[in-house]
């Protein structure tokens, strides 16, 4: 189980949270066109790097903010976390 | 005569002054405070205990510890009875009772041994090579005789009537295993102050020093062991835990510990757990888990009465008991002189077979000392005894050491053999941390590590009492350091011990001539030498492959003592070296866990969380069946008399038809919205339209995810300019808030919205039929109920006992309805007040069954349809869908799959014969005679029996569903067998113009 720094809460169990994915996609703008093979690519495809990867995560079972995550997908090491608005401090 | 096996002096561990009485195969024997089952037994002369797996070959003691491959027994009866237990493990409580298994009739006539003469049958890969074909023969056949062949324990029937409980530990330092590396750091640690935990597996702290004799400062090891750990217990950083196994290292350093909390108390009090597990979340993990001692591989090395030499030791130092009156000691090194040391304390000279050329380690030259003869260059090449050991064929090796040039036979109770020692390396290689070989020790040892997680003592390869003392306490304060300012260091104190030479690496015996006994590997899986060289020759290199094909490592003792021996004969037959080989996978747990423990108080009501609705006891006094809903409880019905599930919701269903119903709906999720941008961000959530929803009045919504499938529907009102009250699906109600809250936070966050659940804070009770207004206008008599008062999808807010009401004009059932929200603690309150005003009106309360029904005939879809695969479209949905503005999925909506001919859609079904219910997800086809496959058409959503119509009625989702309209079909049921011709009709049944709700 995975200990994770939320950056409202502080140090926290993985089973407070829920995992949301890569947090480099960003949505298309509201009524930008946009060609099929781009939204597809939003909708559905996602790199699966073995390593650094930026990711979100939802503090659900505490104060339900949405934050960023450094982690390595292969050791599990968290290398920083931060809020939406902010950068990692690397 | 009973406890004829017990050593002269009494300076063990034993309280000879109780008496514990115990049974074993229903025999009742004695044995004292501070036994273990396995020491109990072994000083009543007692050393065969099971039948191993394969062969079912008489087994006694190997070990004393966690490392015990044989000795596995069945405890308890009854519903407290547990199978496979490491008899080593288990301390002497009065009346326990233990039996041996795996063996029919009994542990002394076995049939099953017919397995063992059998045994040219049952070489590796048996089970692989016999039991693959034919196919039909697995289930009837193979199985059964496997599962009966394997079968160790019994597994009781019965639930588990003993308490678990689960326990949540942080600390700076988690020291496992209390040897003199272990108490060393612990001790280090602490003094320095930091908040420290030391789990020790057995029921004494100390470790070696309970058994080697050996100075530290101006004490024995024992006195220092016992110094240490008074120390330690002074200290209010530290938890000091015994009889506690950390069997697991996880992520982040997250470790998991069980302990053993009053298996051997005589009279625990009810409430005191059986077991209690520990997640443990460490700064730093300090591994002082020893090592183990490695067998050796000769002829018949198995028999009950062969054992390891350090477990001779300290069955005799701790327990006060003698393994055997004449024995054999054989060893490639110099630590099992140790053990001849303590025979000869005893008066008991034993025969000594050392497969060395010579040694001068000093425990050598004690022995030689004592006038004991030592016969090196020599080894054990067959032993005789059927269910226990009586005597050995030892003799002189050659020059290469692959050959016997001498055999004779002699007599002995026991061998004690010593391979050297393994270190405890399984936490370490849990944790990440890529092994290394040490060639000076031939075994692995920690080495990069990836967690916070450092090796020390024995545990690191560091077999010295000066080196594990020296590392403990450095790395015991190094690491306390960085949890605290204090620097405080303590300091190492000198210590003495016998000078060891090198041991041989020498592991498996050269067969006598012409003769092939087993010489086992594996005690606890029955893999002996051939079957690895078998495995080899047929090819198998990996060692992961040549542990599954031969199981070798693979039983429940995760091979603590036969890992090292496997690999270092295939490194033999292959010419490699051991690292070149490489090492299997050690996983958790570290020694096997009751699953009462795993599951701790998570059992019966406590499984899972319950939601209760305010109203839920009036429900219950009301006979209402219940059904999960998530992990809410709603009534599904509520039988009166005689009914049945049937006859009650055809009831209950019609009279909402007819009358007035009213249903409990609190559980729906209420999600409140805030914000001068609350407006806009409905608008980009929802299919449809939200910016010019007039203050108090509502709008159904349909919402998408990014794919364009339909997520969730509800009703949402507008309460003020900025404030909206939105509902959401019982089942969706948290997936829906977590929804919003990322586009909020992650996409949109220049929105000013706020979202906040309200679920629990509102009661909601829907109040449905055509006497509901007449009802409600009788409750509320100050609000104008008219249709134009309160027309469809208004809301109005009120008060009626002083208590705060919105009432909502809202439908499920398509009938004329009402949803009256009340602050949750007057949820009750306003239900009674309903139900008492609605007696007039013959009000009914009606469960999901009913409400199900009524929502089915008006084709009012629901989870069954929206299941994740339905786009706006495949449901009826187009009309909520705008095609002004941009929402979430809208992009996805335009893709040409979604608007094909071919996408299934919503249709009604009704069977041609009126009569025959249609069972949900059965298939719709178009002819049921054709042979399979039968091309599928979709499939059956949701099935009712319409209370309008009197017949049963059902929602199905097909392919090109508006054009079928009018077709009779099938739906074919292949788990029922049934096959039912249909029509299909619209799925709006009832009020397809739903003039109902606006009425
Ligand atoms: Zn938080």
């Amino acid at each position: 189980m995975l200990e994770i720094k939320c950056p409202y809460c502080g140090k926290r169990s993985q089973n407070e949270f829920s995992y949301g994915g890569d947090a480099t996609v960003k949505r298309p703008m509201l009524g930008e066109e946009i060609s099929t093979e781009d939204w597809d690519n939003f909708v559905y495809f996602r790199d699966n790097p073995r390593g650094k990867h930026t990711e979100l995560w939802h503090h659900v079972s505490g104060c339900r903010q949405w934050f960023k995550a450094s982690r390595d997908t292969a050791t599990h090491e968290i290398f920083d976390t931060c809020k939406m608005n902010e950068a990692f401090n690397e | 005569m009973s406890n004829a096996y017990r050593t002269k002096n009494s300076t063990g561990l034993i309280n000879k002054n109780k008496k514990i009485n115990f049974s074993f195969n229903g025999h009742t024997y004695h044995g004292y405070e501070g036994d273990t089952l396995a020491s109990a037994l072994i000083s009543n002369g007692i050393h065969l205990i099971g039948r191993s797996f394969k062969y079912h070959r008489p087994r006694g003691f190997l070990g004393v510890g966690v490392e015990e491959p044989n000795a596995m027994v069945q405890l308890h009866e009854g519903n407290k009875s547990e199978p496979n237990i490491i008899a080593t493990e288990v301390e002497l409580v009065e009346g326990l009772k233990a039996k041996s298994q795996n063996c029919w009739p009994s542990v002394q006539f076995d049939i099953g041994e017919v397995n063992n003469l059998l045994n040219r049958f049952f070489p590796a890969g048996f089970y692989y090579k016999t039991f693959m074909w034919p196919k039909s023969f697995w289930m009837k056949i193979y199985e059964p005789f496997i599962r009966k062949a394997a079968g160790m324990g019994v597994a009781p029937l019965q639930p588990d009537p003993d308490r678990y409980e689960h326990n949540y530990e942080h600390c700076d330092v988690l020291v496992v295993g209390s040897g003199p590396s272990g108490l060393a750091s612990a001790l280090a640690a602490a003094k320095n102050g930091a908040r420290v935990i030391l789990a020790e597996d057995k029921a004494n702290f100390g470790g070696s020093l309970l058994t080697d004799e050996v100075t530290i400062g101006n004490m024995s090891g024992k006195e220092w062991a016992n110094d240490t750990v008074a120390q330690l217990k002074s200290l209010p950083n530290v938890i000091l835990k015994k009889r506690s196994q950390v069997f697991g290292y996880y992520d982040h350093n997250m470790t998991v510990m069980i302990e053993r909390v009053s298996d051997h108390q005589e009279n625990p009090s009810k409430y005191t757990p059986r077991q209690r597990l520990h997640y443990i979340r460490a700064g730093e993990v300090i591994v002082s888990t020893g090592s183990i001692e490695r067998p050796i591989s000769f002829g018949n090395n198995d028999r009950p009465g062969i054992l390891l030499a350090s477990a001779a030791k300290e069955y005799m130092t701790v327990y006060e008991t003698l393994v055997g009156k004449k024995p054999i000691i054989f060893t490639n090194n110099d630590t099992a002189y140790s053990t001849a040391l303590e025979f000869l304390k005893n008066d008991i000279t034993p025969v000594i077979l050392d497969t060395r050329n010579n040694s001068n380690g000093e425990l050598v030259k004690e022995v030689k000392q004592k006038g004991v003869n030592i016969r090196f260059n020599s080894g054990i090449a067959d032993t005789k005894g059927h269910l226990k050991i009586k005597s050995a064929v030892i003799g002189e090796l050659d020059k290469d050491k692959e050959n016997f040039t001498s055999l004779e036979s002699i007599d002995c109770d026991c061998i004690c053999m010593s391979g050297g020692w393994t270190p405890t390396v399984h936490l370490s290689s849990q944790a990440g941390n890529k092994l290394k070989f040490n060639e000076e020790i031939d075994a692995f040892v920690p080495d990069k590590k990836r967690q916070r997680e450092s090796a020390v003592g024995a545990a690191n390869g560091s077999f010295t009492l000066n080196q594990s003392l020296a590392e403990g306490f450095q790395v015991g304060f190094d690491l306390s350091n960085k949890f605290t300012d204090n620097n405080i260091e303590t300091n190492t104190p000198n210590s003495k011990e016998p000078k060891y030479e090198k041991h041989e690496r020498l592991w498996c015996m050269p067969l006598p001539q012409g003769k092939k006994p087993k010489r086992f590997i594996d005690f606890q899986n029955d893999v002996a030498v051939s079957d690895v060289e078998l495995a080899i020759r047929e090819g198998f290199r990996s060692i992961e492959h040549v542990k599954r094909y031969t199981t070798l490592g693979m039983a429940g003792d995760q091979g603590k003592t036969s890992n090292l021996n496997g690999l270092q004969y295939v490194s033999n037959i292959e010419k490699k070296i051991v690292p070149e080989v490489g090492h299997t996978t050690f996983r958790p747990p570290y020694t096997p866990v009751t699953i009462g423990a795993i599951v701790g108080r998570e059992v019966g009501n406590h499984y899972l969380p319950t939601r209760k609705s305010p109203i839920h006891n009036w429900h219950e006094e009301k006979n209402a069946v219940f059904v999960a809903a998530g992990l809410w409880q709603r009534p599904r019905y509520y039988p009166k008399e005689s009914e049945n599930m049937n006859d009650a919701v055809n009831r209950e269903a019609a009279n909402v038809r007819k009358n007035v119903g009213i249903c409990d709906v609190t559980t729906l999720g209420k999600i409140d919205i805030k914000g001068p941008d609350a407006p806009e961000f409905l608008n980009r959530v929802y299919t449809n339209a939200w910016l010019k929803l007039p203050v108090g009045k509502a709008r159904y919504g349909v919402m998408l995810r990014e794919d364009g499938m339909v997520f969730d529907d509800g009703t949402t009102s507008r309460l003020s300019e900025n404030h909206f009250h939105m509902t959401t699906t019982t089942a969706q109600a948290a997936n829906v808030l977590s929804h919003l809250e990322y586009y909020l936070q992650v996409v949109w966050p220049e929105l000013d919205v706020n979202v906040l659940s309200t679920t629990e804070q509102w009661s909601g009770i829907a109040v449905a039929g055509p006497k509901s207004r007449e009802l409600l206008s009788k409750l509320f008599p100050n609000i104008d109920l008219s249709n134009e008062g309160l027309p469809f999808m208004g809301l109005v807010d009120t008060n009626i006992d002083g208590i705060f009401a919105r009432i909502y004009r809202i439908s499920f059932s398509g009938e004329l309805a009402y949803e009256v929200n009340v602050e949750s603690n007057f949820g009750l309150h306003m239900w009674k007040r309903i139900m008492d005003e609605g007696k007039a009106f013959n009000i009914e309360p009606y469960g999901t069954e009913a409400l199900s029904t009524l929502r089915i005939e008006m084709g009012h879809v629901a989870g069954a349809e929206l299941d994740g695969r339905a786009v706006p479209f495949d449901v009826g949905l187009n009309g909520m869908v705008s095609k002004k503005k941009d929402f979430i999925g809208k992009r996805s909506l335009s893709k040409e799959a979604f608007s094909s001919e071919d996408r299934q859609t919503i249709v009604g079904l009704v069977p041609l014969d009126k009569r025959t219910k249609i069972p949900e997800g059965s298939h719709i086809v178009e002819n049921d005679k054709v042979a399979s496959p039968v091309p599928k058409l979709g499939h059956v959503s949701s099935s009712c029996w319409s209370v309008e119509y009197n017949n049963p009625f059902s929602i199905a989702i097909i392919k090109d569903g508006k054009n079928k309209i009018g077709k009779n079909l099938f739906a074919v049921s292949p788990l029922k067998d049934i096959s039912i011709p249909v029509e299909v009709v619209s799925s709006h049944y009832v009020d397809p113009d739903g003039e109902r709700v606006r009425s």
